[in-house]
């Protein structure tokens, strides 16, 4: 098992490796300048080659990508041009705050996701699943971001219980969860992100536990005289690797930020900082984020295959 | 805010106007600052006293400004203003070999200082700007450049970074806060030199919050007092819940910037056919109101808009120009932007343009691309973008120079300066030469209305609609005044509790 985990970890390297210059080319593919936060829309050809030199952006782009490749080996990810933070401050503060949503929304989404499930699957054909099936199909259906509007509108705007927005209220600077006055800022978001992933589990719980229901070995076991709730255990647990796969692509989802969420409810996090980046084409801020993003895919993935090696060891690998 | 993150503090900011507008001209000065005024809601705003407060062109050299800086004032670290700060700031802003230098504030400041030479000391109190060409406007361009503390820059030895979590200027607010991306608050300087504009507030908290549903949803639910740009289509829900609308003519122009070097409209009857097809007040009913309607580069409130040709909707007439011009159907490419600052409703506005002309005989197409993208197309010019006709980006009119000769004036073809589609008429550049070169207010007053009525009879943009700046406030708030400018003065507002 240990030198199964040390194989996974070397090949992320690889893996972040082609991330990163894959990363690299394409916001040099896209078109615009890297320096546009800095610069005013009439900056003179003078003034770009001024700034381009004082930045190291006059410097060919596979210099460039060396120099950056080079600063990242030693943890140092350079500088934002928009906000001149440290990159590396940029990002571990807004995968916190996305963290911090995530800490909310995946058991909030895997909970309700896999019990509605987990029911339907149980109930295959029957009036439950239908309706479950249903309500997950509206969950994965309805644009994010237009439920975070829906539900700001409803609970900020017209009984004025939440806030509409923001991470805090004004004064605060941190935030803390034994606040109501903090946490408060949390529960549209979270209730928003969740939605998806809860439609998403759903229907994949009720499609494996649906799909083992009808396996030989569950006709064995009421053969055998074991009540409803035991064979029921047995299903959900030989359901559990392929949901646990998809769980994991979810929390990958989530904890890399959703841009629309955040946005739409100005929660300065992970999708929100990728968001600005692209915009303002802030090189150094969105190479660092994706590279930081696709290292929690790599890593999530390396946890949910040893988790589900660990509930099904017919699939453990050497 | 509208603008996606807070403006750096640092010196001029970025986030376009809005920066300027809530935290340049709150933390910092400029030598020459914006009359914002109860008595600038009324007519354009010009420009007024600043840091400096008087200033004169060298009697026997029209390319020597002499200003004299206002005395007593202080920076927000304690520091005395003096000749040697201005001097200081230049070199922070221009010169790339001194320990002071940020490329950053270089960027954002080099535009309004590019006809600068050098500034000198003449004793503790006055300085001297040479420039590098007669500039009867240097005042206008000195407005936008503002002004750091040298003594604070020093402590922290030089590292932006840190400065712009201590910045020290010399405006009505000074800095208290910032939680990054969040929010930023400032405090009343109670100390400020104009006693008349100390801060009616105890605390300013500015947010950024780039989507418009949720400015609107922040402003309703009670959480903000003020919101920048609400939607056209919010603009009945938040009167119907009591809220303050806001809105004035500011020197903003929605336009069309055209390709003159080559296609449809280097031909004059072309582009003048392409006004003659616009129903502006289709357009201003389509915003709920929110624009006044454009037939200039200038908002009639401004003191040189003259009486220019004014291109009333005639269809018919278009169709004429375009025959005449042998250009029917007269197929024309437009490099527009999805959103961006200034732009308005974009997306709408550019299909009912769109629709508008293709009913006159055009065949537009739109080319959409985010506003970076269309920033680096308007930079770049047009040699190196053949297949655009005409590029959408609004543009500020606030000055004379960034209002009308930066599109006309042939020694600012892009990528040199803002001319983008390279217009070239030697009457008109005639005409701006003998703008730099009248240093008395009144006679330069007639060039520049000269020059706009030229700009209007040539058809030299597509004049669309000028904003109406809408800001949305709650009932609790007071004493707001709307100047017609980008910048506001929000030292008078105050708030129940």
């Amino acid at each position: 098992m240990i030198r199964y985990i040390l194989r996974r970890i070397l090949y992320a390297i690889p893996i972040a490796f082609g991330v990163s210059v894959v990363c690299f080319s394409l916001v040099y593919i896209a078109p615009g300048d890297p320096l546009q936060t800095v610069m005013p829309p009439d900056a003179t050809a003078e003034t770009i080659a001024i700034v381009k030199h004082a930045y190291g952006f006059d410097k060919p782009l596979p210099i460039q990508f060396l120099i950056w490749l080079g600063r990242v080996v030693t943890g140092d990810f350079g500088v934002s041009i928009a906000t001149r933070r440290p990159v590396f401050l940029e990002v571990s503060e807004a995968l916190a705050n996305t963290a911090l949503l995530a800490m909310f929304a995946v058991p909030l989404a895997f909970f309700t996701g896999y019990v509605m499930g987990a029911v339907a699957g149980s109930f295959a054909g029957r009036w439950v699943d239908r309706v479950v099936t249903g309500a997950a199909v509206v969950g994965v259906s309805l644009p994010n971001y237009w439920l975070g509007i829906v539900l700001v509108i409803v609970f900020a705007v017209e009984y004025m219980l939440l806030p509409a927005t923001g991470m805090g209220p004004n004064g605060s600077t941190g935030f803390s969860l034994l606040q109501w006055s903090n946490v408060q800022f949390l529960v549209l978001p979270v209730i928003t992100l969740a939605m998806i992933p809860i439609g998403i589990l759903a229907r994949t719980t009720r499609a494996a536990v649906a799909e083992v229901r009808n396996q030989d070995f569950v006709q064995t076991l009421r053969a055998k005289g074991l009540s409803e709730w035991a064979v029921t255990r047995h299903v959900l647990k030989n359901a559990m690797p392929q949901v646990m796969a998809v769980m994991g692509l979810q929390f990958g989802y989530l904890l890399g930020g959703s841009i629309l969420v955040e946005t739409v409810f100005t929660w300065p996090g992970s999708g929100f900082l990728l968001s600005k980046a692209i915009i303002n084409r802030d090189v150094p801020v969105l190479q660092g984020t994706i590279l930081v993003l696709s290292l929690v895919f790599v890593a999530t993935n390396l946890v949910v295959d040893l988790l589900q090696s660990l509930i099904d060891p017919r699939i453990r690998r050497a | 805010m509208t603008a996606g993150d807070l403006p750096i503090t640092t010196g001029n900011p970025d986030q376009g106007f809005e920066g300027y507008r809530f935290v340049g001209y709150n933390l910092y000065d400029s030598l020459v600052l914006w009359d914002l005024s109860k008595t600038a809601a009324d007519k354009a705003t010009d420009i007024k006293p600043g840091l400096a407060s008087e200033w004169h062109v060298d009697e026997g050299n029209d390319k020597r400004w002499i200003f004299r800086l206002r005395d007593a004032v202080k920076w927000h670290d304690g520091c005395d203003l003096t000749a040697d700060d201005v001097v200081w700031n230049y070199s922070h802003s221009a010169n790339d070999k001194a320990p002071e230098f940020d490329p950053a504030q270089y960027a954002q400041a080099h535009f309004y200082l590019g006809n600068v030479a050098g500034v000198s000391k003449i004793d503790e109190h006055t300085v001297a700007f040479d420039t590098t060409v007669t500039d009867s406007l240097l005042p206008y361009e000195l407005s936008y450049w503002l002004l750091i503390s040298p003594c604070r820059a020093k402590e922290v030895k030089y590292n932006w970074t840190e400065y712009a979590q201590r910045p020290s200027g010399t405006g009505p607010y000074r800095f208290d806060s910032a939680v990054p991306h969040q929010r930023m608050e400032l405090l009343p300087n109670k100390n400020y030199w104009d006693a008349a504009r100390v801060p009616k507030q105890d605390r300013l908290v500015l947010v950024p919050m780039p989507e418009a549903s949720t400015r609107t949803a922040a402003l309703l639910s009670g959480q903000v007092n003020w919101i920048e740009a609400p939607s056209p289509d919010a603009i009945d829900r938040l009167k119907a819940a009591g809220m303050q609308i806001v809105t004035n003519a500011y020197p903003h122009n929605w336009t069309y910037q055209l390709n003159f070097a080559n296609g449809a409209f280097a031909d004059k009857r072309v582009r003048q056919a392409a006004n003659y097809a616009l129903n502006r007040t289709d357009m201003k009913e389509m915003l709920n109101g929110l624009m006044l309607e454009g037939y200039s580069t200038l908002p009639p409130s401004t003191p040189y808009y003259g009486h220019p040709k004014i291109y009333q909707y005639d269809p018919a007439k278009a169709k004429q120009l375009l025959q005449e011009a042998q250009c029917l159907p007269c197929r024309v490419s437009l490099a527009i932007s999805t959103s961006g600052s200034g732009q308005m409703q974009s997306l709408p506005m550019n299909e009912l343009v769109k629709s508008q002309m293709d009913a006159a005989g055009f065949e537009v197409k739109l080319e959409p691309m985010d506003w970076n993208a269309l920033l680096a197309v308007t930079r770049e010019g047009v040699d190196k973008h053949k297949e655009y006709n005409a590029i959408n980006v609004s543009r500020q009119t606030q000055d004379p120079f960034n209002a009308l000769i930066r599109h006309v004036w042939t020694p600012q073809w892009a990528p040199k300066g803002a001319n983008w589609g390279h217009h070239s008429n030697p009457e008109m550049d005639k005409l701006i030469t003998a703008i730099f070169a009248e240093f008395d207010a009144q006679k330069r007053l007639k060039l520049l209305t000269q020059l706009n009525e030229s700009m209007n009879e040539e058809a030299a943009l597509i004049f669309v609609a000028h904003d109406l700046n809408p800001r949305a406030m709650s009932p609790k708030v007071h004493g707001f005044v709307q100047a017609q400018s980008w910048f506001q003065d929000l030292t008078p507002v105050s708030l129940d509790q």
